[in-house]
């Protein structure tokens, strides 16, 4: 076994215990020094991913709903599925996901390097024009000025205010890492830094477009793969090897692994994105290395899931209390459900039938959702109420989350992979009529709708909460919100906020 | 030593996106650069061009494909939807509209199975008229209504349960030019596979 290395637990167990020696209490303080400097910008994030969560996922819901009633709203050019759909996507991703993991980022650095936010002011810029990148992209859907590329839809002058945004972003948090107080950086700021100067590269080459015909199809997926792989995924992991060892309070079980796994990361998943065009008019052989690197991202997924199963083994039981803990450690099952299944995905057998199927789209938001989405979730629940110095009001209300977003995404996931599945054989199946194979995945594109509405549920009833929070609002709490009081002298490692 | 980590650190992570991008697009991109439209592939027309980036602005990428699989991949050499795609068919075609979905049939021979343009007009003014359970949507405001149609219209006939009462159902400029693009999509020419290689089966 790997030996842990003192000052590579950054995630130190000392929040929790030696409260009442000088040392800790100095710690004590500088972590909230270091809240204070990190508050604004990170809630100013936080607020913006809300509102484009509510808005997203609105438009996903109707853009289920349309495949079930095609006729509804069928006379409006502003509503119809095809612009409702890239809206869905963009406003989701570069919202919602982008905003909120911007947040955990600004918070996370500053804790990670033990330092105070750097050039905090620039985040006030970043998140203007970032916003509003989002918006003008998401209104030049509706209109009809799309760029006609999926995972590319904004037009290049939303591209450009998005792209400003990151990089004054980037300028905040790469000054704070500059003036870190710690020797050794730990997991989630290499995740962090790595993906600062990935994505900025990957979004401007992608938004040039110098490219035509099959080979801005190569582009347009090498670019709409690694924007999962640059920027969406680091952050989920990010915030997994942050938030699974911080709240349980032990190291993560080890540091080599974590190496390998973010070297393997680095390596193969840049290489993923043509799986996506398998079967299509493009050399075999670049098919074929983009295959060969999905498979190989069996190699970080494992190292990543051995890494987090063996921290929180023997502390599930947390999972009963924390409600961090149990959206980012199902957050993380999902990581490896999803990566697993991306694998297999990806070999040209199974492509056969996935390819040009729902199947694919239920594995999207087993990716987007289980994962990021319930990691992003989790890290809010744990930072929201230590930079407003307001718990959250109501657990029972977190509880609810939880489940209409589990369940939610459960249907969801199973409806399409099974529906998708059939689709895909039936449509492989040549005597089978093309408006059979329509027919056949009627009742699973139902399914899915009702997945979604629980998921939009779930998400009115956090936007509901957080703007209690904010506004502080709802009964004063002085100890953590939990889903259960934990058994005496077992207490929870889920601080409350700074008392 | 610290320093020389950290820069180490960006120096790899670095390396590893550009090895990406000059595996994944660089390359593929001095190869296929080179390719030369087939003889058989017709420019676009400007009504085609302007059909074409409505076909964009009504998102029919999300659900129809534009790329035929070879013999032995999937079924669309049995369902007839054309000879297996080359670079070539493409080399006018910005943005690419390959598709990664099929809700709706492959379009890039559509013009071959499907020549008539009535079909298609009818078709886009509301798919459930000629194919009952599709699940496409309509796409009304491409057509306009109008109580008498002036002699360069081109009137749609519609069954009396969905024409509007005392009044007729016209293309538009925008509707008569998807329907252009539409009826441009024929891959159907020979080619010769040349050298770049495409991904033919397993």
């Amino acid at each position: 076994m790997p030996r842990r290395k003192k000052s590579d637990i950054a995630v130190s167990h000392q929040e929790f215990h030696h409260k009442d020696t000088p040392a800790a209490r100095a710690d004590e303080e500088l972590r909230i020094s270091i809240d204070d400097s990190a508050r604004t910008p990170t809630m100013f994030y936080f607020v913006s991913a809300v509102a484009w969560l509510l808005i997203g996922s609105l438009f996903g819901v109707m853009t289920s709903l349309k495949f079930n009633l095609p006729d509804w709203l069928g006379g409006s050019a502003l509503w119809t599925f095809g612009r409702i759909r890239p809206a869905h996507l963009n406003t989701i991703m570069y919202g919602w996901a982008s905003l909120a993991g911007a947040g955990m980022i600004v918070w996370l650095t500053a804790r990670l390097c033990r330092a105070p936010l750097q050039l905090g002011w620039l985040h006030y810029l970043a998140a203007i024009f970032w916003n509003a990148g989002v918006l003008a992209g998401t209104v030049a859907i509706f209109t009809g000025y799309s760029q006609g590329l999926e995972w590319l839809e904004f037009p290049t002058f939303a591209g450009a205010l998005i792209a400003t945004g990151f990089l004054l972003f980037a300028a905040s948090i790469v000054q704070t890492f500059r003036k870190r107080n710690v020797e050794h950086l730990y997991v989630s700021l290499w995740y962090i830094m790595a993906s600062l100067l990935w994505f900025p590269f990957l979004y401007v080459v992608a938004n040039l477009g110098i490219y035509q015909g099959v080979v801005q199809a190569a582009m347009n997926w090498w670019y709409g793969h690694n924007a999962l792989a640059t920027w969406f995924t680091p952050i989920g992991l990010a915030g997994a090897y942050y938030f699974i060892p911080k709240v349980i309070g032990r190291p993560i079980y080890s540091y080599y692994l974590g190496l390998l796994g973010f070297w393997a990361f680095a390596l193969f998943y840049n290489w993923n994105g043509i799986h996506h065009l398998v079967g299509g008019p493009l050399p075999t052989w670049l098919v074929t290395i983009s295959i060969v690197a999905s498979v190989m991202m069996v190699v970080p997924v494992m190292a990543v899931a051995v890494n987090h199963h063996l921290t929180t083994v023997n502390h599930f039981r947390m999972l009963r209390y924390s409600p961090t803990l149990r959206f980012v450690v199902v957050g993380s099952m999902c990581y490896t459900a999803v990566s697993f299944q991306g694998s297999l995905e990806a070999i040209r057998s199974f492509q056969e039938v996935a390819h040009f199927t729902h199947y694919t789209v239920g594995h999207a938001h087993l990716g987007v959702y289980g994962f990021l989405s319930m990691i992003l979730f989790g890290a809010m629940y744990y930072i929201v109420p230590r930079l407003a110095k307001w718990e959250w009001p109501y657990p029972r209300l977190i509880k609810v989350h939880f489940w209409s977003a589990s369940i939610g995404i459960l249907l969801y996931v199973v409806a399409l992979t099974i529906g998708g599945w059939l689709q895909g054989l039936a449509m492989n199946d040549p005597a089978t009529p093309f408006i059979e194979v329509v027919n056949l995945t009627k009742p699973y594109l139902w399914a899915r709708s009702i997945g979604g509405t629980l998921m939009l549920i779930g998400h009115c009833v956090f936007a509901y909460q957080f703007f209690l929070v904010i506004k502080r609002a709802g009964p004063r709490r002085f100890a953590p919100a939990l889903f259960r009081e934990p058994a005496p002298l077992k207490a929870s490692r889920e601080g409350g906020t700074t008392s | 030593m610290m320093f020389v980590r950290t820069f180490i650190f960006f120096l790899g992570v670095l390396a590893t996106v550009f090895l990406g991008w000059a595996a994944l697009v660089g390359v593929p991109d001095a190869m296929i650069s080179e390719v030369k439209p087939p003889p058989g592939l017709q420019r676009y027309t400007d009504e085609q061009l302007f059909g074409r980036s409505i076909y964009i602005r009504e998102g029919c990428l999300y659900c129809h494909s534009q790329q035929v699989r070879p013999e032995g991949f999937g079924s669309d050499q049995a369902r007839f939807w054309g000879r297996p795609s080359v670079p070539g068919d493409f080399v006018f075609d910005k943005p690419h509209l390959l598709g990664t979905m099929r809700t709706g049939p492959d379009l890039i021979n559509i013009a071959v199975r499907q020549p008539s343009e009535d079909w298609h007009l009818t078709h886009l003014y509301n798919p459930r008229i000629v194919v009952p359970g599709s699940l496409m949507p309509p796409f009304p405001w491409l057509f306009e209504e109008k109580v008498s149609a002036g002699p360069q219209d081109r009137i749609l006939a519609l069954p009396d349960s969905i024409a509007p009462k005392g009044k007729v159902v016209v293309a538009t400029r925008e509707g008569l030019a998807l329907t252009a693009y539409l009826l441009s999509l024929d891959r159907s020419y020979a080619v010769s596979q040349g050298k770049v290689d495409t991904a033919r089966g397993r």
